[in-house]
């Protein structure tokens, strides 16, 4: 058994065998064993070898049936390898005299003798290389479990180990059998831990060497409550865990009874919640936890993982289902915010020295207006199935916002022509999410709708942390004073403009934050829709004066340390079990 | 790779020891992976030793498989 702490990214716990994930096809690892692991690694080598004589055996029977004879002998050969003893103590003899895993013995020797191959002159002899890497990738697909290309088609529960999922990656994820996700970087508000917050997948991440350390099919418990992952847990622990599953089922299931009550205070006041959404399925469970509406629909997904560009139509059918599901519901729509760490087909091998301070979001977009109209177009057409919002995001300026209002008026002006229906009077916002719209927001406000304050970004471009980074995402925090006097300010401009302001950013899904945030003045929230129970409980717990005094004191408070034992331990008192 | 699978499935139909050099190379004549890693292409000389109670017919065996059999593939 081995416990390994990283950081708590999306609560739950799931207990199922490992799965890794290897960025880059079969790289193998180096792995050292203790001397008294020898016979086992050995014996992994020779169980290797033993199936991949059954499935060579089996593949060269069906090729038997047919008349491909070439292909038969090809089978026939690495059938050979398999049974040559001298490759397999070579192998084993690696295992035992360097202390390797058995992965590692079996990828270096194969891979000397493929480069032997290579450097032969003769063109035949040196083509069979290729052979032997077949040979190596075949055990290792017994040693190692399956790879990546199986995540889209699994059959059994797992829990994925990696070192950081990629948005592509996660696109494919089939979250009935992906039970839970622990990934060696990243932090609280890293990619994969937004997508397993969405998704409601358990997931730890930031646990450093955690990949290498776990091999396929070992029993791994990642509990997302406390940030822990227990690889090969005993008989005890897996009970205990066990039984807090079961518990943490019925805590949800109690949460799920607030469904049809409103999200209001003690004292009446009803605080709008909605959920954010990253895929247009995840708007359904918004439905079910008993959201008000769509907060954040990110369109990023419309994007990634495709050679082409998205047409007009395939963004019209994406928001189309979702906007008529929700009805009188308001469903705000981010035009798409690509660049940083999110990419399109094209521009994935443009590297720029510093991403998130370079060619993203709505600066992507004014320079690439042809792409952004078809988006403009497909969110008006789809603005007449029900309540749209629109919702720039990234802005730092006014000019921004009016250039990209222009171009809509432009879109709007071509439908006119057209005569294809809109909603004119469809709200047009921003998100708030870097300092410069934080400071300018009085007159951010005269050209917006609405505010939409984006924590995530707010807190990297305050406090210059980068929040995927695990060496400083620890300095990373929403309650941060910096980050809450400019919260403070955003909500204070709003207000004084008369327009509507949110929170969207991952600090409206934290329990412990929710009495600040109303308490400065917030009356809706956006949230990652499995936490809308938590948070709706929360609400239904205090009044807006237990808020007041809870902003009021954390105003006074000097550092983020004091703030947040503050919070917590007053969230404590209001929501035990939740906390 | 064929030429070497089948000399090899031919020395494993014997119990003695088979050893094929070329140059100052020896190998084991039962271990494709051996066999192969000699690259011997077309027309190159070997010597094959056999050593045990089958010895002499496992050399009349790959005898005729190299000199005969192969070269008509």
């Amino acid at each position: 058994m081995e416990i390994k702490k990283g950081i708590a990214a999306s609560p739950g716990i799931a207990i199922a065998e490992a799965m890794i994930l290897d960025c880059e096809d079969y790289r193998i690892p180096r792995r050292s064993i203790k001397p008294s692991q020898r016979m086992g690694e050995i014996l992994r080598v020779r169980n290797a070898f033993k199936q991949a004589i059954g499935d060579l055996t089996e593949l060269e029977a069906e090729q038997g049936k047919s008349d491909a004879g070439k292909i038969k002998d090809i089978f026939a050969v690495h059938l050979r390898f398999m049974r040559d003893r001298s490759l397999r103590k070579e192998i084993t003899d690696r295992v035992y005299s360097q202390l390797v895993a058995a992965e590692c013995a079996v990828s270096s020797v194969l891979r000397k003798l493929a480069t032997h191959f290579t450097n032969v002159e003769d063109a035949y002899i040196s083509e069979r290389a290729a052979d032997i890497y077949d040979i190596e990738r075949r055990l290792l697909r017994h040693l190692l479990g399956h790879q990546r290309e199986d995540v889209e088609h699994l059959s059994q529960e797992v829990v994925i180990v990696t070192r950081e999922l990629s948005p592509t990656q996660t696109a494919g994820f089939d979250r009935n059998y992906i039970r839970g996700i622990a990934t060696d970087a990243g932090g609280r508000t890293s990619h994969s831990a937004i997508v397993a917050r969405s998704l409601a997948i358990p997931a730890v991440v930031a646990l450093e060497d955690f990949s290498e350390a776990v091999r396929p099919g070992d029993t791994v418990i990642v509990d997302g409550n406390r940030g822990i992952v227990i690889v090969d847990p005993d008989e005890g622990t897996l009970e205990e865990y066990r039984k807090s599953l079961r518990e943490f089922t019925v805590l949800e299931q109690k949460l799920d009874t607030l469904r049809e009550k409103p999200a209001e205070t003690r004292d009446g006041t009803r605080i709008v919640l909605l959920g954010n959404i990253e895929f247009p399925d995840e708007s359904e469970m918004i439905l079910q936890k008993g959201g008000d509406g769509i907060g954040l629909y990110r369109t990023e997904f419309l994007y990634l993982n495709r050679p082409t560009e998205p047409t007009e139509q395939e963004h019209y059918d994406a928001y189309a289902k979702t906007i008529q599901a929700f009805q009188a519901r308001p469903v705000i729509i981010r035009t798409v915010d690509l660049g940083a760490d999110k990419h399109t087909q094209s521009r994935r091998s443009l590297k720029e020295p510093n991403p998130f301070l370079g060619l993203r979001s709505i600066r992507y977009c004014l320079q690439h207006i042809r792409m952004f109209k078809v988006q403009l177009r497909a969110i008006l057409r789809a603005s007449a199935l029900g309540h749209v919002k629109i919702m720039f995001p990234l802005v730092t300026n006014l000019q921004e916002i009016r250039q990209a209002k222009l171009i809509l008026r432009d879109v709007m002006e071509d439908l006119d022509e057209e005569s294809i229906a809109y909603d004119p009077r469809l709200e047009v916002g921003i998100m708030i999410e870097t300092p410069a719209a934080a400071l300018t927001a009085a007159s951010l406000a005269q050209e917006s709708s609405f505010f939409s304050i984006g924590t995530n970004d707010l807190i990297q471009y305050t406090l210059a942390v980068d929040r995927g980074n695990e060496h400083v995402s620890a300095l990373y925090s929403a309650v941060e004073p910096a980050v809450i006097r400019l919260i403070r300010t955003i909500i204070q401009d709003a207000h004084r403009h008369g327009i509507d302001v949110s929170v969207c950013g991952e600090m409206a899904s934290e329990p412990e934050y929710i009495m600040l945030l109303v308490g400065l003045g917030i009356r809706t929230l956006s949230m990652t829709p499995p936490m809308i129970p938590e948070i709706k409980q929360m609400i239904r717990s205090v009044t807006i004066e237990d808020c007041n005094i809870v902003a009021r004191k954390v105003l006074g408070l000097a550092t983020e340390r004091q703030v947040n034992s503050f919070l917590r331990s007053t969230a404590r008192e209001v929501i035990p079990e939740a906390i | 790779m064929r030429p070497a699978m089948h000399f090899v499935d031919v020395a494993n139909k014997f119990s003695c020891e088979i050893t094929v050099t070329h140059g100052d190379n020896s190998v084991d004549g039962k271990s494709i992976m051996q066999i192969s890693m000699l690259a011997a292409t077309q027309g190159t000389k070997l010597c094959i030793k056999a050593q045990g109670a089958d010895a002499d017919e496992a050399v009349r065996a790959l005898r005729e498989l190299i000199e005969v059999k192969l070269f008509h593939e």
